[in-house]
């Protein structure tokens, strides 16, 4: 018969590089660092590790950094495409990987000159004729060229059905900086904004504010899983992962999904819900805090109301009077988010999840977090986990 | 110097139709041949019949606004800023994405009626762009 | 506690495309063909397919591909690295994982491409700016070591030294691959069978390889379906049974290059893969009744020959001779012409052979065929699986 993944494996593992505006080494320096701080944070040593799972768009092959680190070798390796969309298909990999013997170990990174390096609100460039390709050249010759814009284009019509303002946006943005600002890991460390200089901030592309757009950063972040077995006799309390999916929804594009009948949510959230719920049995109102992939203040919206803790077209009202705050019903994005601790395509998210769980984050709630919610990012084939104590 | 001009879309065998129709002044939809759905943008495949058959009908080029953005940055070299890119429903049920022009972007409004014009952006590329239509 | 995958998938169909030099349509377009096709063989609904999976390096992405198809959902999805060979059989690895593990019930691997007559990706500029591959191909393209031949010709030529092997073997190798294409209708060289004579008088590519020791190039597309065992006996043909698969990246692995280890006449990539495969199964090489073995160069099946125990070390030039490789021979082996004379797909076609074997539908059908082999990459990460009947 088929297997369940809910508590076979746990992340015992985490590290990160510093996060910076220019690292001044390369990717492959910081793949290296953060994997190696994750094995060392589980207690392991780089020869425990025989399985890598990485993203598509990572410019430094998993090889490279079994090398660089001295993993002897590997029996599973994976990719994931979509970037952002797929830090928790990181974990999914890693779970089937573990809970069906094929490997004992996995680590999973992402590591990227983000600033220094290329930029993705520099707009995406031509090429050779692929699917891929082909889909920019809708959008890129009446310049919707970044994330950015394809992403304002849900807001703008989410805004107009529910009647939204962007106060719900200036209480996501705020919020944040404001767990930021007592990060000193962030890029926001020490700078918090008022509601006024969230509304007197420029428009990138409207209706998003320069403050509803996450920075741009270098850094890396690594996780390390292995099975709840092994993950009794290391040094850290286990995070356990109740849940692990992925999900591509009818007529899906990346970021440009505007074919569907109705734009002002997104279908593949609602799926990864359904299957992280399904998996760990749990629901809403079991969670008790989250990190919501965060690129813009407003998909924090639309994962809200996918993930069910509030309804349709309200969400931009649920999250006003500090819902998201430290002492609020969903503490979410403790460390600053993407939009003002660092982007990391969603794995610092995920280190912050597990110190979470351990207790240890600098902007921890006083209340229990038994169990908590991961999501991943936005319009494009995404993925999301539950993960919470042994 | 020579101007900026606008970025190219990557033209290969399952959109060239399209873009020659638009070099012939009209705004193609894709229809396919087997069981008539409307696809924009065009793709190989029909999602309901799997047929890999396809022609193009030209748009009545009428439609409205279903929603819309006003890009401030960043400022690409090759277009004006600030940029309003509009999603536009048509009156075939399609939707497209293009430029808002002939209006300040503060006065576009979701819902309002537009209609095409193949316009010579530069000297080599045509663009269907809309305007508020004149009814 | 950790299940296995031992017998809990099966290959239940196969599509392809036509191979030609010159396909006269999108890679996209392609992939639709041979993707339907493969649906509609195993007799199954298009909105049976809830999970797709392809190569890195492939261009149709998969949600350009459930567009296509209309899937109204998909709950798997991901992308193989190492794509000239590394990944034909990783994919199955990943669809077995995730089929294990409930998040998916029916998978669709596929790989297309415009290999003749499109452009493609120069090993030189894949990755992005400054990527780990860009500064690899940095210590061999100044030389003018440039492309795959030129780095397996330098395996090649260190074999054929250490052991005395003469060039006679890779003709042995390279006629009867010949020999194979010759009778398969679908072959780029279909009723093209050549002699000894005609490959001595085949130029020199890179010494030591002449021009038919190396794939040719084409223009096609393959995929395949698999679902679990137990649905895959209600399907119109017999299953090809998993019952094992792996992956394996070795000490000191480089993309192509791994010329650092203390030997570069034998893969350790290929010798984990086996250990794995085998010791998965409970099977051993004896076991094995045919074989699809990659082969872009004639000399890569010396090495697995070896590696996957069907003779010593430094022997497999001799196990070639007498017709061992062909239809009555000791291990029937790329029955279709493999890369070399059917088509080089990067090795996907390889495996579609291997369905074929164990049906009993192979245009060159061996007499036994309870177990076939299958493997992908040749010098970068590896991977293989055994298959056999229900």
């Amino acid at each position: 018969m088929l297997t369940s993944i809910k508590n076979e494996c746990a992340i015992v593992g985490i590290g990160m590089t510093e996060i910076s505006k220019n690292s001044g080494r390369s990717e492959l320096q910081l793949a290296a660092e953060c994997v190696l701080t994750a094995i060392k944070d589980a207690g392991l040593e780089p020869k425990d590790v025989d399985g890598i799972a990485g993203f598509t768009l990572d410019h430094v092959d998993e090889i490279e950094v079994a090398r660089a680190v001295g993993i002897p070798e590997l029996k599973f390796i994976s990719r994931m495409p979509h970037g952002g969309g797929q830090p928790m298909g990181l974990v999914q990999q890693a779970v089937m990987a573990i809970s069906t013997g094929v490997c004992k170990t996995v680590v999973g990174y992402r590591a990227m000159n983000g600033r220094s390096g290329a930029r993705y609100s520099s707009g995406v460039a031509d090429g050779a004729e692929t699917a891929d390709k082909i889909s920019w050249g809708w959008y890129t010759p009446y310049g919707l060229l970044t994330p950015t814009g394809w992403c304002a284009m849900n807001t703008q019509r989410y805004m107009y059905e529910y009647g939204a303002t962007n106060a719900g946006l200036a209480e996501i943005a705020v919020t944040q900086r404001a767990y930021a600002n007592n990060n000193p890991n962030a890029i926001f460390y020490g700078s918090p904004i008022t509601f006024e200089d969230y509304h007197n901030a420029p428009y990138i592309v409207e209706p998003l504010r320069l403050y509803d757009c996450c920075i741009e950063t270098d850094g890396g972040a690594a996780f390390v899983v292995t099975s709840a077995e092994r993950a009794k006799d290391m040094p850290h309390p286990p995070a356990m992962i109740r849940g692990a999916a992925q999900g591509v929804a009818f007529d899906q594009e990346v970021i440009t999904s505007y074919y569907r009948d109705n734009i002002t949510f997104l279908p593949e959230y609602d799926l990864v819900a359904k299957q992280c719920y399904a998996q760990s049995g749990l629901g809403p109102d079991d969670l008790d805090a989250a990190i919501i992939y965060d690129a813009f203040t407003s998909i924090v919206l639309f994962q809200l109301e996918s993930f069910g803790f509030c309804k349709r077209g309200e969400a931009h009202e649920w999250v006003q009077g500090g819902t998201l705050g430290i002492d609020g019903r969903l503490p979410t994005n403790t460390h600053g988010g993407l939009l003002s601790e660092g982007y990391i395509h969603g794995l610092n998210g995920l280190c912050e999840a597990v110190r979470l769980l351990r207790g240890t984050s600098v902007n921890q709630p006083k209340k229990n977090i038994e169990n908590m919610l991961v999501s991943s990012g936005a319009g494009m084939p995404t993925s999301a986990m539950i993960i919470g104590k042994m | 110097m020579p101007k900026a001009l606008r970025m190219r879309p990557v033209i290969g065998h399952d959109n060239r139709p399209w873009w020659d129709r638009i070099d012939e002044g009209e705004l193609p939809i894709q229809r396919c041949c087997s069981c008539g759905t409307l696809r924009h943008p065009p793709r190989p495949m029909c999602w309901k019949c799997q047929s890999l058959e396809s022609e193009y009908i030209n748009a009545s080029g009428k439609g409205i606004v279903y929603s819309y953005v006003v890009v401030h940055k960043p400022a690409v070299p090759g277009y004006e800023y600030p940029l309003a890119v509009g999603l536009i429903e048509l009156e075939e049920g399609t939707r497209i994405v293009s430029n808002i022009v002939g209006i300040n972007p503060e006065d576009i409004e979701i819902g309002m009626p537009v209609e095409v014009s193949i316009d010579a952006v530069d000297d080599e590329m045509n663009l269907p762009l809309f305007r508020p239509a004149s009814r | 506690m950790p299940t296995t995958i031992k017998d809990k998938c099966a290959i239940v169909g196969i599509g392809q495309t036509e191979f030609s030099e010159k396909s006269g349509r999108s890679e996209l377009h392609l992939t639709l063909e041979c993707v339907k096709s493969a649906i509609e063989d195993a007799g199954l609904p298009f909105s049976a397919v809830d999970g797709l999976v392809t190569y890195s390096i492939d261009g149709s992405d998969e949600i350009a591909v459930a567009r296509g198809l209309g899937s109204k959902e998909l709950t798997f999805f991901s992308r193989v690295p190492h794509g000239s060979g590394g990944g034909a059989v990783s994919m199955v690895q990943q669809a077995v994982l995730a089929i294990t593990t409930g998040m998916c019930e029916t998978v669709v691997c596929y790989r297309a491409f415009n290999g003749a007559s499109g452009v493609q990706p120069k090993s030189t500029d894949v990755g992005g700016p400054l990527s780990t591959d860009q500064i690899h191909w940095g210590w061999y393209n100044p030389y003018g070591l440039v492309g795959p031949a030129s780095v397996a010709a330098m395996y090649t030529q260190r074999y054929l030294h250490e052991y005395n092997a003469s060039d006679e073997s890779l003709a042995e190798i390279a006629v009867t691959m010949r020999k194979h294409a010759a009778n398969n209708p679908e072959a780029m060289f279909y009723q093209k069978p050549m002699t000894k004579e005609d490959y001595f008088g085949s130029p020199f590519i890179v010494e030591p390889l002449r021009q038919y020791d190396s794939s040719i190039a084409t223009d096609g597309g393959c995929a395949f379906v698999i679902t679990s065992a137990e649905r895959a006996k209600e399907l119109r043909h017999p299953p090809a049974v998993i019952r094992s698969v792996a992956q394996g990246s070795a000490y000191d692995q480089e993309v192509m290059t791994s010329f650092y280890r203390s030997s570069i006449t034998r893969f350790p990539e290929y010798e984990l893969v086996a250990k794995e495969c085998y010791q998965h199964s409970g099977l051993c090489a004896n076991d094995i009744d045919a074989a699809s073995l990659y082969d872009p160069f004639t000399s890569a099946v010396l090495f697995q020959l070896e590696s996957f125990g069907f003779c010593k070390q430094g022997e497999a030039h001799e196990f070639v001779k007498n017709g061992n490789l062909g239809v009555d021979g000791q291990l029937p082996c790329n029955t279709s012409g493999g890369q070399l004379s059917e088509a080089h797909l990067q090795g996907i076609n390889g495996v579609t052979e291997a369905v074929r074997l164990i049906r009993g539908t192979s245009v060159n059908q061996p007499v036994k065929n309870d177990h076939v082999l299958a493997t992908s990459g040749f010098g970068v990460p590896a991977s293989a699986m055994i298959l056999g009947k229900c």
